[in-house]
């Protein structure tokens, strides 16, 4: 039998952009097992929402995250619309599910920076981040700040878009696209980064079920598995197939989520072009009572905020279920049998997001 | 292997896609929250905005008539600008408080935490 060593992987380690740790067990250059260990970036954001009042939530929540900001509010917001019984108007829902895609396309674009870096692709690196800096304007033009937008809130939206403002979306999105061509044709056929990542960190269907995995993970092991496919907010009036690709490998979790990025830039146009005109938000009355759970897509995959209300306006429990969370199961049940060399693909594949699992 | 070759040519022979920062400023955007502005001559210290705020940065004493903002805290919700009854607050497009934030952090009135 072969000696065995322990190689610590984290908290601070170049591919990680947040800390957690790996502890890889190693016979050789092959890993036989890995133990996570986390909680290094906890933060108590439950006991902090209970003193806040329902409305100032809504900016502690989007901080959960700083990459899937939007999102985090959106689901909140949901949750919170659910307990009082407010529907929102139709303009705010179509306005909804463009920043969500805003959200998805940056989130994506920074994934494909950091794994191209994590195999050495310094090119395709620098040109992801590139187009994401636009990306990041579109946001900032449109929610007012480059990452956390702080446009969501209870009943509605906070902020409209001008005829100006659509026809800069509409002229960045042309832009994106173009440039988004030939990067995703490098990741998907050149042959360095298929043989970094085909046949890498494998996972069957079966496996993805049962360890509940979700997003691009599951979706990479072919389970047809979109949240947004229920038709939240205003998705059910938009016609989109959610990407899935069999294999189960790094390869296809990429793949998923290059398609995932000319998929938002479609859904964005679809939902401009169908913008109702209308109320932006309705008001909100009364305190939120009962309990409720409410779910939404992110990049990473399905989100779910579990709510408890005392008629009061102050919550009385908030929950949050991340999708990294869910998907670190699987990512342990990954790591054993590959190259230590492979841990950061693998790590990344999984597109981590370690300041939302531990809130 | 070649997918981008086109385009690291391409980028031989454009400019750089980067700015000489601070030489050359990005233009800000219209919509953008730089920071936090408020006129004293036309705030009638209700309290309303320090009563809203997420982080607690606003105290508000209506005798003597006092509005302070503490910057370092302030995360530029917005939230005070939309309750305001008599809108004397508004957000800046120019993101130019730094200085003051640091200033700010180390000076010894901070109260911690919520």
């Amino acid at each position: 039998m072969a000696i065995q060593s322990l190689i610590p992987f984290g908290p601070q380690h170049p591919v990680f952009p947040e800390p957690i740790q790996l502890r890889l067990v190693l016979e050789d250059e092959k890993v036989v097992e890995a133990l996570p260990a986390f909680g290094y970036v906890h933060r108590g954001l439950e006991k902090i929402a209970q003193q806040k009042d329902i409305l100032q939530d809504v900016f502690l929540v989007e901080r959960v995250c700083g990459i899937c900001s939007f999102i985090h509010s959106l689901t909140y917001c949901r949750g919170v619309e659910t307990l009082m019984g407010l529907t929102v108007p139709d303009r705010a829902r179509f306005l909804r599910v463009v920043w969500s895609e805003m959200s998805r396309l940056h989130s994506h674009l920074l994934w494909l920076g950091l794994t191209a870096d994590a195999f050495g692709f310094e090119n395709l690196f620098m040109q992801a981040f590139r187009l994401r800096e636009k990306v990041l304007d579109l946001m900032e033009a449109t929610g007012g700040n480059r990452v956390i937008m702080s446009s969501c809130c209870i009943g509605g939206v906070r902020r409209d878009l001008t005829p100006d403002l659509v026809k800069m979306i509409r002229t960045t999105l042309d832009e994106v696209e173009r440039e988004l061509d030939p990067i995703v044709v490098t990741m998907r056929d050149d042959y360095t980064v298929q043989q970094r990542t085909i046949g890498v960190g494998r996972l069957t269907k079966e496996e993805a079920y049962q360890l509940g995995a979700v997003g691009p993970v599951a979706r990479g092991c072919g389970i047809q598995m979109d949240f947004r496919t229920t038709g939240y907010e205003a998705y059910g009036e938009l016609e989109f197939k959610p990407v899935v690709f069999e294999g189960g490998d790094c390869y296809a979790r990429c793949k998923v989520r290059l398609y995932e990025m000319l998929q938002s830039v479609a859904l964005m146009r679809a939902a401009l072009d169908k913008l109702p005109e209308g109320p932006l938000a309705v008001p909100v009355k009364g305190n939120p009572d009962g309990e409720t759970i409410s779910r939404c897509e992110q990049p990473r995959g399905e989100v779910i905020y579990y709510m408890r209300a005392n008629n009061t306006r102050n919550l009385e429990r908030l929950r949050i279920r991340t999708p990294t969370f869910a998907n670190l199961a699987p990512l342990l049940k990954m790591l054993p049998g590959c190259q230590l060399a492979d841990v950061p693909v693998i790590v990344l594949a999984i597109d981590p997001c370690i300041s939302c699992t531990e809130r | 292997m070649f997918g981008l070759l086109k385009k690291t040519l391409s980028n031989l022979f454009s400019r750089p896609a980067t700015r000489s920062y601070p030489g050359t400023t990005r233009p800000g955007f219209s919509g953008s929250r730089g920071h936090l502005d408020m006129d004293p001559a036309v705030c009638i210290y209700c309290g309303a905005c320090s009563k809203r705020c997420p982080t607690k940065a606003i105290t508000v004493s209506r005798e003597p008539k006092e509005w302070k903002l503490e910057v370092g805290r302030c995360i530029i919700c917005g939230h005070c600008v939309e309750v305001c009854p008599k809108k004397c607050m508004w957000l800046d497009m120019n993101h130019g408080l730094s200085k003051d934030a640091v200033t700010d952090a180390r000076s010894g009135d901070r109260q911690g935490n919520p």
